[in-house]
């Protein structure tokens, strides 16, 4: 699908912030705020906007930790059942915020979210690796996020260093 | 002992005006909490490629002098992006000089080309540096000013009026600071007709040339018949988000380049190594950085002029850099009352129009360097302020009454 210049550029301010007000996307973008609704509703339709999460590090906050483990999951499709159906019975758990189908020495790649390791210890045993056609499971436990969705999670990168007024 | 210093110093040094800025420095910065609108560079890291590049330099021990004009890879850079960007051709071995910022390559156009008593034409407002220069060159500034009613831009028969038989040359600086005002080509077209009228060279400061948004950017040097009249500056600091890098150049005429040559020689020696090192990656590999900034920039260029205009602080649309320049002469007082006030009572920073010359009283400059989430906020503090001059000025009116 081919967008416009104006529907990129509102792709692209969504993108850094999704909490922009449309009047203001509208302002940036010379244009009017019933224009902007419209594209938005528009994009949103597509589906290509799909959604507007908000990037939380709940590590920082007592009694909220969370837990986050990758696992490499193998599978042996058979006839009939293909990585779709797989796939199905996978990210309907809540516990699964990210699926994906991956070339190279491995077929899913899982993203579980827990309280503890004993928790994802717990649904890797009981639950994924006992799904019919998954023939092998490898988990690697989520150490610290630096980087999530190109947003850095701490760091200096964007601190201020310039003086307040100069010429 | 006490020594009396003023007989040791020198006239001219002494004659310089400090700049207006720096007394709103030393103000905002004793002051927690501001949101700055008076930043002159970028807001914007310079591109990671670039920074490691650098480093590498730097690590790979590329710490001795390089040639006075700098690398001869980074000039054949700097001469290939004249040409792809600009259009305009210059020759790496004797044509372009890199320098210690765009500042530095002005200071070397006036000293090369001044005598004293030498008169160079300043389009005001213009940047700070401008007439402190011409002066320590040896040379006589003339102010030529210009207003809003025509968006700052400078006329020919502006220039016609000022030139005198000791014009030697005319700064032009498009995009601007402090106005943001760009030069079409047409209008600078018409400039150069007075320019060749009156056989007078142009230092044109281009170093917001990346910083263009409604119109393509033309440099002065591909104006017909201007080449050979135009010593042209740009350099790495706004474009490509390197102001701490202090790295510029200049392109001219080689008989001028060569004279220019000797003094930097005497002068500076060289830009530092490991940084032109840095900017040779700039110059290859970065104009996708450039450009998602520049859209950046726009962005905000738009919101703020339209904020400022809703506020009442009329502005015209600058065509470039990243500063707009509103009009305060509705809230009825001065450039530097009104930013002194809208700091203190508020925490926004904004420079006095008058900092850049007597024709920039009346009008603040506002710099959209800074991210939208912090625009927004400001202007939502510069509406309140403005509201709350309205309301003493007609408590005051009723008073009176
Ligand atoms: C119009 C103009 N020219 C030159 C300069 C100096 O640039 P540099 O940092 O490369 O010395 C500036 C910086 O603010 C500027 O605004």
């Amino acid at each position: 699908m081919k967008l416009t210049n104006q529907e990129l550029n509102i792709l692209a301010i969504l993108d850094e912030n999704h909490s922009v007000s449309p009047k203001s996307i509208a302002m940036q973008l010379e244009t009017t705020e019933e224009n902007v609704n419209k594209l938005i509703k528009k994009l949103e339709e597509e589906k290509i906007i799909v959604s507007y999460p908000t990037l939380i590090n709940w590590n920082k906050i007592e009694g909220k930790e969370t837990i986050v483990a990758m696992i490499d999951v193998k599978v042996t499709p058979q006839r009939g059942v293909g990585f779709n159906e797989v796939a199905e019975q996978i990210y309907r758990y809540p516990e699964v915020s990210s699926l994906y189908l991956m070339s190279g020495t491995y077929d899913l790649s899982v993203t579980i979210e827990g309280k503890s390791m004993k928790d994802i210890a717990l649904f890797v045993s009981n639950k994924l690796a006992t799904i019919e056609n998954v023939v092998s499971t490898t988990s690697h436990f989520m150490l610290k996020k630096y980087k999530h969705d190109g947003v850095i999670m701490e760091g200096n990168e964007d601190k201020d260093r310039r003086m307040v007024v100069s010429p | 002992m006490s020594i009396d210093y003023q007989q040791y110093l020198s006239t001219t040094a002494m004659g310089l005006e400090p700049s207006g800025i720096r007394k709103f420095f030393d103000l905002a910065a004793s002051m927690e909490d501001v949101i700055s609108l008076g930043v002159g560079e970028p807001d914007f890291t310079t591109p990671w490629n670039i920074r490691e590049f650098a480093i590498d330099a730097l690590r790979d021990g590329h710490t001795s002098y390089t040639a006075n004009a700098g690398l001869l890879e980074l000039r054949e850079e700097i001469s290939k992006y004249l040409q792809r960007r600009f259009q305009v051709e210059y020759q790496p071995e004797d044509q372009v000089i890199v320098t210690v910022g765009a500042s530095q390559s002005l200071d070397l156009a006036f000293r090369t080309i001044l005598n004293p008593g030498d008169e160079v034409l300043i389009i005001e407002p213009a940047f700070v540096s401008y007439t402190a220069l011409v002066t320590m060159a040896g040379g006589v500034p003339i102010r030529v000013e210009t207003s809003a009613e025509n968006g700052f831009k400078v006329t020919p028969e502006q220039l016609e009026e000022v030139i005198t038989d000791k014009t030697k040359a005319i700064l032009l600086c498009s995009p601007n600071n402090p106005t943001g005002t760009s030069l079409n080509k047409d209008e600078l077209t018409a400039i150069a007709a007075v320019v060749e009228k009156h056989d007078l060279l142009v230092v044109s400061d281009e170093i917001y040339a990346e910083l263009t948004y409604d119109q393509e950017f033309t440099s002065f040097a591909s104006i017909p018949g201007m080449y050979e009249r135009t010593i042209l500056i740009n350099g790495f600091s706004k474009g490509f988000a390197m102001t701490g890098w202090r790295l510029g150049f200049i392109a001219a005429p080689q008989e001028l380049i060569s004279i220019m040559i000797k003094i930097y020689q005497f002068t500076t020696m060289c830009a530092p190594t490991m940084l032109q090192m840095g900017a040779i990656e700039a110059l290859r590999n970065s104009s996708e950085q450039v450009e998602k900034m520049r859209q950046h920039y726009w962005r905000r260029r738009n919101f703020i002029v339209q904020s400022l205009n809703e506020i009442g602080l009329e502005c015209h649309t600058p065509g470039g850099a990243f500063y707009v320049f509103p009009s305060i002469k509705k809230s009825g007082l001065t450039s530097e009352e009104f930013a002194q006030g809208l700091l203190e009572e508020e925490k926004v920073a904004v420079v006095p129009g008058n900092a850049f010359g007597a024709s920039g009283e009346g009008y603040i400059r506002c710099s959209y360097a800074t991210s939208i989430e912090q625009i927004e906020i400001a202007m939502n503090r510069i509406g309140r302020y403005m509201e709350s001059l309205v309301r003493s000025k007609n408590t005051a009116m009723e008073k009176v009454k």
